[in-house]
This record gives structure tokens, sequence and C-alpha cells, in this order.
């Protein structure tokens, strides 16, 4: 397959980038997308220029590195990431749009790689359960209802990619951060936090710049892990909640 | 924007059905026209019953202008530099919601100055809303403004609805199905019986 790209090309935060023009020769239709972004880089270091440089890591679909907008799509036409997107889904002669996921909290630092520490901040002002170290606990000492396990396992498939910001008309981060709510929320292990979790997680949300929810849906369907969006009316009943119960 | 937006969606199934009244003639209509004046009485005084309506309206309108207002800024702050590859996002009832309120704000403005004060009304007759009415609706103007406020109000209401139960955490994987049915179902009883209304004047069933 030859295909031809446009990429968005961005020297460094403070420089201003444009979409630059690319031609792949050679691609197979069994190459991931990332992959075909490997061999472009070659060519482009053989003829002295500077790779395009994107976030990658496992690259089997499970890590939330790779976050690449593939003609106005986060993570490109599949659902699913954008290293498990194969070539087979695009044709011969295709003129492909390669953006990096744009919103004011993700700042692009290179290229297609964005900073998404925002994220981190969110998971830090309660996305985790305060566990007394030691020896593992019983396994049966704390049990979990069958729907609940389901519940909390379907949230914490959430990889974090930030697909959801890039693909919401508004640069929300709901779907994330409903996910991580949810996902503890729901599970005996996560009942101390239960109030606090849900109010600090939204505050710090809404402190770093992501836009509201309008429930356009667009995040759940980019959701490589398919998060639903009635997630984000979970987490709102449990923000209403955590109000009537802490005052603050 | 929920808890506004429900206020005013309750009002608007009152007010359809008040204006359906118009297919049982005349008297019946204009004598439900001055209740609504006497409404509370002997309680409270003529009218009281009306402004405290009027007056809970516009406090709604305005809070659910404001937080939109406020929400759209927000919206559009959190994505400085747009996608270069363009492609619509969300369905057409939910990318309309900004343009159709301010259709709909719009449209409120004429709709009072038009069947309340009676200032661009044809007939302009205090007291015969139905007449009013018959000739609101023999114009062409008052019927293209009318039914393209009242498209813009079924498809507000069809994404605002569901969208108000998801804000106040009603919405479910479960009760999904269902509250986007009662979406739909409120968006399309409410149109058409706003509809009805010019239509049935204009065919001449009501006149």
């Amino acid at each position: 397959m030859k295909l031809k790209l446009r990429v968005w090309r961005q020297r460094d935060a403070a420089a201003t980038g444009e979409m630059a023009a690319y031609e792949v020769d050679g691609v197979s239709e069994d190459m991931s997308f990332l992959e075909m972004l490997d061999t472009l880089n070659e060519e482009l270091l053989l003829r002295g220029e500077d790779p395009i440089a994107f976030d990658h890591d496992c690259r089997e679909g499970i890590c939330g590195a790779c976050g690449l907008v593939i003609n106005g799509d986060a993570h490109g036409p599949e659902r699913t990431t954008a290293c498990q997107l194969h070539m087979r889904s695009f044709r011969d002669g295709d003129t492909i749009d390669v953006e990096p996921w744009r919103a004011a909290a993700f700042p692009v630092i290179k290229d297609l790689v964005v900073d998404r520490s925002a994220f981190d901040r969110i998971i830090q002002a309660g996305g985790y359960v305060s566990a007394p170290t030691g020896a593992a606990p019983e396994a049966h000492a704390t049990p979990v209802p069958k729907p609940d396990a389901d519940f909390a396992f379907e949230h914490a498939e959430c990889i974090g990619c930030g697909a959801c910001v890039a693909a919401c008309p508004n640069g929300s981060a709901m779907l994330f951060t409903s996910a991580k709510v949810n996902h503890l929320n729901v599970l005996p292990q996560g009942v101390p936090e239960r109030e606090t979790r849900v109010l600090d997680m939204v505050a710090t949300m809404d402190a770093e710049g992501f836009g509201g929810c309008t429930l356009a849906g667009e995040c759940a369907t980019a959701c490589p892990k398919g998060i639903p969006l009635p997630s984000i009316a979970a987490m709102n009943k449990e923000w209403l909640r955590a109000n009537r119960k802490v005052k603050r | 924007m929920a808890v506004s937006g429900l206020l005013m969606l309750g009002y608007l199934v009152a007010h359809v059905m008040g204006n359906l009244k118009v297919f049982f003639g005349p008297r019946e209509f204009n004598e439900y026209g001055h209740w609504l004046r006497t409404m509370g009485a002997p309680v409270l005084h003529e009218e009281w019953a009306l402004w405290i309506v009027r007056l809970v309206l516009l406090a709604t309108v305005a809070a659910h202008a404001v937080s939109a207002y406020q929400l759209s800024r927000r919206d559009i702050k959190a994505r400085p530099v747009a996608y270069a590859h363009k492609r619509r996002r969300a369905s057409y009832a939910t990318r309309t919601m900004r343009w159709g309120g301010v259709i709909i704000a719009l449209f409120i403005v004429w709709h009072i100055l038009d069947l309340t004060t009676l200032t661009v009304n044809e007939n302009a007759q205090p007291g015969h809303p139905y007449e009013n009415v018959v000739a609101t609706f023999s114009t062409w103007y008052g019927n293209v403004v009318y039914i393209t406020a009242m498209l813009a109000v079924g498809l507000h209401v069809r994404h605002g609805f569901w969208s108000a139960a998801q804000t106040l955490g009603a919405g479910s994987a479960s009760r999904d199905r269902a509250l986007k049915a009662v979406a739909s179902g409120l968006a399309l009883v409410l149109t058409a019986g706003f509809i009805a209304v010019p239509v049935a004047v204009m065919t001449g069933v009501v006149s």
C-alpha cells in the first residue's frame, strides 16, 4: 500500500505547529498504525530529518500510552487503541490525517506527544484506596457481590489513554474520572474514601481546565475499553450523594 | 441546567394541554384564558398566581441561560486548538442545543409580544385569546416563526430531558433505553401538540 499522510509537526511545547505532508510506500495491511509510522520514521532518519514523535509503550492495547487522532477519530476508525489498529482498515492511496489529542489540559510536548499528567493529578486526588500494609488478607474476608464486582471491573478496564477527552467536543474528562470513581466507590475497599474521592477528583478535574460535559456521548464511542456512557450518570449520583453527606 | 430545564419542561407540558383546548371552540378556550388570571382565587388576588408562575419562569430561564453561557465558555476554552480533520460530532439534537436554545429564547420574546402583550398581533383583542391565536396563524410569518421554534423545542427536549436525567444521577445502563424513549416521546408529543394549533388554523379546522 502507498499512503499519503498529513501529520501534525511541532518542534516543542512553545513552537507553533502545522500539518506536514508525507508519503509512505510499501505499507503492509498487517502492519499496525504505529508500525506504519515506524516505517515512515526510518525513512525520515535516512533522509536526515527529524522523526515524528509519538507516544507508545506496550503495543498490546493495554497500557494507554499511545494516542493519535486519526482522520478526526481518537485511535482511528476501529474501536481499539492506535497500536492495535491495523492498516487493513485503510485503502491504498488513502490520505490520512494524524493529529495529537487536542485539549487545553493536554498541552502538546512535541509532534503527536501530549502531556497527560493532568490525569495523574486527578488520580492523586482520590484514585486510590487506603489499604493497611502487611500480608495479603484472606480472600474471603471481604465479600463483594457479583454485580458490584462486575461493575467495578468494567470501570477498572480504563487505561487512562485520554481518548475520551480527545473525542469530546468539549474536551471534557468526565468519562475518565467516572471510570476511576465508579471502579473504587462500588467496592468495600473503597468505602472509607467514598465521599472525598468523588468530590476531590471532580474538583481536580475542573481545576485542570477540562471542559464541561454536555452528554454528547462521543467519549464512550471512542473509548477503546468500552467504558459505557451511563458511568457519567453513576458518578454524578455519587457526587450528589457525597455533597449531601459531607459538610464542607 | 438540569433543574431549570426540567422546571421549564413541566411548564411546557401544562402549556400544550392548555393550547389544545382551542379545539373545543372559542368559548371554552377564552374561559380557560380567563381562568389563568383568576387561578388561586379567592385565596390569591386576581393575576397573583399568574404572576408567581411568570416570575418563577423568568428565574428558570435566566438560570438556564446563565449556566448555558458558563458551560459553553468553559467548553470552548477547553479546546483552544481545533482538529484539522473536521468531522461531525454527536447527534443532530445534541449539536443544535446551543443555537436551538438561542432560537427558542428569541421565539419567547416574539411569542410574548404576539400573544401576551399583543404588540405585534393582527387582531390584538385583550380577553379574546382564541381570536388572537387565529389571527396570528392566519399570517405566513406567524406560522413560520412558530413552527420553526417548535421543531427547535422538540430537538432541545429530546437531548435535554435525557441529559438532565444523567446530570441528576438518574441514568444507568438498565434505565437508558427507557429514559431515551421518554425523552423522544416527550419531544414528539410536545412538538406535535404545539404544531397542531397552527396546522388547524391553516386547514380551517379552527377559525
